[in-house]
């Protein structure tokens, strides 16, 4: 294989193993938050319990969420140094200052919260809670401003050989950008809500805790009902804007060969990279519709963009109907549990299956991504950069033989940390306070 | 490489200013990790059973996570303001960076996992790699900035690559070896003040014991660099710049004087001095370079021709002048409510 192959996947590991670990943090960071503060107002200590059961699954993740973001801002210098050089006028200071006005706030106070029980007054606590939250999600503002000038490009001109910035608020309010965030974010949620959810329903399928995790159970079923329709609809809207900013990503995500107006969408595709896919039973007009709300539009098709331009059809298909099909799936389950959530006893296959869907959400967040990133290609920086001159002039051999030791070494720590994870949440709260190191 | 400005030019002076707060970032960086890094590597030496050893990790254990968001910060201000020798410095130094992060990583979980199994044998297996992955950190960046003292092998185009081994030549493990010896000393001072009794005694013998390492160290590194860089050309054309060395001899002085009157944070403090003033000499040596090239200088990646466009100096500026102060103001406090000699409470964390 050759380097750029090979940086390709070490940079799809190390964004994939982090993204495990992000969602998690962004979401149960504000569920937590909230639980201290419902401490605090009311004085109920099942309030506090919550938040220290969970925060001491959350500490695990947030560990190896934190370590692993650490190599990815580096890859793109070393992987990645001629992007770096091309782009780092703008893509840089995003990065800086997601350090500086983010990075910094969540990582000091993660410390002040894990250690600070005994010496902050319980509403002292809560607000580092709020600040590591705040912080968390802050990050991923700046994150995605800078994944969207790679999507969408703006804000710039080319200048001594690059792309130097001229309108940085053009930059930071991005429709792309915030179309991701607001998508991210309630996906986040909906994960650590079905998170929440699935432990709970494990401990009260065997009625420990009952008190415990039926109000855990409450929050998370609300949370997760309230933002898997959210993602949904946002999801939708992000897809309207990539008819006009990413063509190519839309046409490629449906297999969408011809340029039609009334365009279909076909109930049954097998998805080729050339015109050799196969479709059958058309709904006429309704690709149309998802791209620009309205069932006569024009929509693009891939024969009309040049080859060389055109995204991995086949995983960008399939990555996008993984994604649509989990989103379906969980305003429905999430929907049954809520109106269900006081006679849950009743429904001890419902209370078994929610473990299992704890993974669910993870796949469709990849999957998303999946379909965000691979559908951009074959540019880095979308119609400005190809990802084929980006790539930094390291050997082969070097970046193969850190890509191997990094998927061994995140493979045992990211099982490692899953096990300790799952250890600690069937484990159930205690009664006392001491938590061991 | 093509310069971007004219000397003189509002672009020069902002740039300028990134130059220095580039060497700021990285010193401060060095301070703060420096001593959890320190502490780490000391683990096995001075910890005698698992009370000492979960003193010692609780020591650094509310910090390090803050300090280390400094070398995103020193990263990401080389990326933003200085994004040719980001990638130059990055890509180049590829082998030394991801062993970096890979025990970066290693070093971060542990923390957290140590604890969570009530095992001899785990708890042991998370000691060693903390002990480890602490010592090698330190190692290589001695190394990588021992290469960068010296100079790295840059052609016209500003990319290159030093192969791992490129990097492992003699000046650049004397790098190596000083940065580990000062993060050990700053350590043991650490230790010194967050400790108690016999553990606090062994700390303080320890620091004792590694400060005339540290000097004889400094004054060799220092004849080494003379012969072996051309960080002192500098020094060499305006002679007044050797006042800077002032900074850390009176850091190893004071060091000294306050760990014998028992005023640790005052040794820990010179400590600091220490460490600042050794990074402003290397900084004010390679200036006005972030990356000198060596055999061939004409393709150093310097001030000039690796800054980013003015409108990012400027935007960068005014971030940095907004959320640099809270920062340390907000790290300040912490420190000052969670820096407290560590109590029996504190050991079932």
């Amino acid at each position: 294989m050759d380097v750029l192959m090979l940086s390709r996947l070490q940079f799809a590991a190390a964004t994939m193993f982090h993204f495990i670990f992000v969602p998690l943090t962004l979401g149960l960071s504000v569920l937590i938050a909230c639980m201290e503060t419902a401490y605090v107002r009311t004085g109920n200590e099942v309030y506090r319990k919550m938040a220290k059961f969970w925060g001491k699954i959350f500490l695990v993740n947030f560990a190896l969420g934190v370590v692993t973001g650490i190599t990815l801002e580096f890859q793109f210098g070393t992987n990645w140094s001629r992007y770096s050089a091309y782009v780092g006028d703008i893509f840089g200071s995003l990065l800086a200052i997601e350090a500086t006005a983010a990075f910094f706030l969540e990582s000091t106070f993660i410390g002040v919260w894990h250690f600070g029980w005994d010496k902050l007054s319980p509403k002292a606590h809560a607000i580092t809670a709020w600040l590591v939250a705040g912080a968390s999600n802050l990050s991923a503002v700046w994150i995605l401003i800078a994944n969207g000038f790679m999507q969408n490009p703006v804000g710039y001109t080319l200048r001594n050989g690059r792309a130097e910035l001229t309108d940085f608020f053009a930059v930071i309010t991005n429709k792309y950008a915030w179309l991701e965030f607001f998508h991210v974010i309630p996906a986040s949620l909906l994960l650590a809500g079905f998170f929440i959810v699935g432990i709970s329903a494990w401990h009260l399928l065997r009625k420990s805790n009952t008190e415990f995790f039926q109000k855990s159970f409450n929050l998370g079923i609300s949370i997760a009902l309230v933002f898997s329709v959210v993602t949904a609809v946002e999801g939708h809207i992000h897809g309207n804007n990539l008819s006009d900013t990413q063509p190519a990503k839309l046409a490629a995500m449906e297999s969408h060969w011809e340029t039609q107006r009334q365009a279909p969408m076909y109930l049954l595709v097998i998805p080729g990279e050339d015109g050799n896919a196969l479709q059958a039973l058309p709904l006429p007009g309704v690709l149309s519709f998802l791209a620009y709300n309205d069932f006569n539009a024009e929509v693009k098709g891939l024969n009309d963009i040049p080859k060389e331009d055109r995204p991995p059809v086949v995983l960008s298909f399939l990555s996008f109907r993984l994604m649509v099909g989990l989103g379906t799936l969980f305003p429905l389950l999430a929907a049954f549990g809520w109106v269900m959530r006081n006679k849950l006893d009743k429904f001890p296959l419902y209370l078994k299956a929610m473990p299992y869907v704890i993974p669910l959400p993870y796949i469709a967040i990849w999957a998303g991504w999946t379909l965000t990133e691979v559908g951009r290609q074959p540019w880095i920086v979308y119609g400005l950069m190809r990802t084929s001159d980006a790539v930094s002039p390291v050997g082969a051999g070097e970046v193969g033989f850190t890509l191997v030791l990094m998927t061994v070494l995140y493979a045992l720590l990211g099982a490692v940390g899953i096990w300790l994870m799952v250890k600690l949440a069937k484990k159930g709260p205690e009664d006392h306070t001491p938590i061991q190191v | 490489m093509e310069t971007l400005m004219e000397t003189g030019s509002l672009h020069y002076y902002l740039a300028m200013i990134w130059f220095i707060l580039w060497g700021v970032l990285w010193a401060v960086y060095f301070i703060l990790d420096g001593f959890d890094l320190g502490v780490g590597t000391l683990l096995p030496f001075l910890a005698k059973n698992e009370t000492d050893k979960r003193a010692i990790l609780n020591s650094t254990g509310p910090f390090w996570d803050g300090n280390e968001v400094w070398l995103i910060a020193a990263g990401g201000v080389t990326f933003a303001a200085f994004p040719y020798a980001y990638a130059q410095m990055f890509s180049g130094l590829y082998m030394a960076l991801m062993l970096l992060l890979f025990t970066l990583i290693v070093r971060g979980v542990s923390f957290e996992f140590r604890s969570k199994v009530e095992s001899e044998s785990w708890k042991k297996i998370w000691d060693t790699a903390h002990a480890l992955c602490s010592f090698l950190p330190a190692l290589l960046l001695g190394v990588a900035f021992g290469n960068i003292f010296q100079g790295i092998p840059l052609d016209e185009t500003g990319f290159s690559q030093a192969g791992l081994f490129g990097l492992l030549n003699p000046y650049g493990i004397a790098g190596g070896i000083l940065f580990v010896t000062i993060f050990m000393m700053h350590g043991a001072l650490w230790l010194c003040i967050r400790t108690t009794g016999e553990l606090k005694a062994r700390a303080e013998r320890m620091a004792t014991k590694l400060w005339p390492g540290v000097v004889v160290l400094t004054v060799l590194f220092l004849a080494y660099t003379a012969v072996a860089t051309q960080l002192f050309s500098n020094y060499m054309v305006y002679p007044i710049l050797f006042v800077i060395l002032l900074l850390p001899v009176a850091g190893l002085v004071l060091m000294r004087t306050y760990l014998g009157a028992g005023k640790y944070w005052m040794a820990w403090a010179s400590s600091c001095l220490y460490i600042a003033g050794t990074a402003l000499f290397g900084v004010v040596g390679i200036f006005p370079a972030l990356i000198p090239s060596n055999p061939n200088p004409a393709n150093s990646l310097t001030i000039m021709n690796s800054a980013s466009s003015p409108l990012t100096l400027q935007i960068m500026l005014g971030v940095a002048l907004v959320f640099v102060p809270i920062v340390i103001a907000y790290q300040f406090w912490v420190y000052k409510t969670l820096a407290t000699p560590l109590t029996e409470d504190d050991l079932h964390y």
